[in-house]
């Protein structure tokens, strides 16, 4: 075979191998969790939401490339008190019948160092809550586990991806008890999502 | 009495399920290892835990019983005034 035409193959299957690939964050094993926390003076009011999905395009030759959509749906924030559940789903708070999803939307990558399969950022996107869409920044780091999937969920070849990220948001920036309740309620929440994402092969 | 024995039934029942003195919870986060992706998922076990607002709750309703208690006295049987002998001389 003259060289002419291997150099088009192996352009092609570098493409291949580099071509960016779909995780999907619908969690089989109900592990992916969006943990909340707001100050407040008897005791911190301790959350976590597990309804997450969404997609991420992730190359793992060029990790700058990720996009992607997470979403978390309102219904399943939780607290151990049900009288605090219900005042958070209520129309007061975050009126989770009329919004029923929280999202966040990458725009671009920044900052991005890679390490082995850790890849750490800063992720420009739309974060969606309450029905206000605001442009925030956050710190992500992502790990590539590739052909893990088949330890995870038996039967099924392929690889994970596995994104934390922790950041604070300001509820009044999101319509939610604006100016109200500071005195009981902290005007700033922690997030901190852990989830892993598949891609099937 | 009856508001005394709300008041201690309450207390212990606070002592012995924590101490929490927190909110009252019913339900306790439960944390899993995911030891392939290394995520701590998280579930809630049904749990009862009773807060200071379950301490409150307590003794709100024992001073209420023991206020009532005020107004559902029985009424104290009239003693009779014993005779004194009369002594004649």
């Amino acid at each position: 075979m003259k060289l002419t035409h291997i150099i088009p193959l192996v352009a092609l299957a570098t493409a291949v191998h580099a071509a960016p690939q779909a995780f999907d964050f619908k969690d089989p094993k109900g592990v992916n969790n969006a943990v909340f926390k707001l100050d407040a003076p008897l005791e911190s009011i301790n959350g976590s939401a597990s309804g997450i999905s969404g997609t991420v395009s992730f190359d793992p030759e060029n990790p700058a490339a990720t996009t992607g959509k997470i979403i978390v749906a309102s219904e399943s924030l939780t607290v151990p008190n049900p009288m605090q559940k219900e005042h958070l789903h209520s129309v007061n708070w975050l009126d989770v019948a009329k919004y029923p999803e929280i999202t966040f939307e990458t725009k671009s990558l920044a900052q991005v160092k890679t390490d082995g399969n850790v890849t750490t950022a800063e992720a420009t996107g739309t974060f969606t809550l309450h029905g206000v869409a605001k442009e925030i920044t956050v710190p992500i780091k992502l790990t590539f586990l590739a052909d893990k999937l088949s330890a995870r969920v038996p039967n099924l070849k392929g690889d994970l991806l596995v994104i934390r990220a922790n950041f604070v948001i300001n509820r009044e920036d999101f319509n939610i008890q604006k100016g109200q309740n500071e005195d009981k309620v902290s005007p700033t929440i922690d997030l901190s999502l852990s989830i892993a994402g598949a891609s099937v092969k | 009495m009856l508001a005394l024995l709300v008041v201690l039934a309450a207390a212990v029942t606070w002592l012995a399920t924590g101490a929490n003195r927190g909110w009252t919870k019913t339900s306790v986060p439960v944390k899993t290892l995911d030891t392939v992706t290394g995520i701590e998922g998280i579930t809630y076990q049904n749990k009862f835990l009773p807060g200071v607002d379950f301490l409150g709750a307590a003794l709100g309703g024992a001073a209420l019983l023991a206020g009532a208690s005020f107004f559902f006295r029985k009424p104290k049987t009239k003693q009779q005034p014993t005779k004194q002998p009369i002594i004649t001389i």
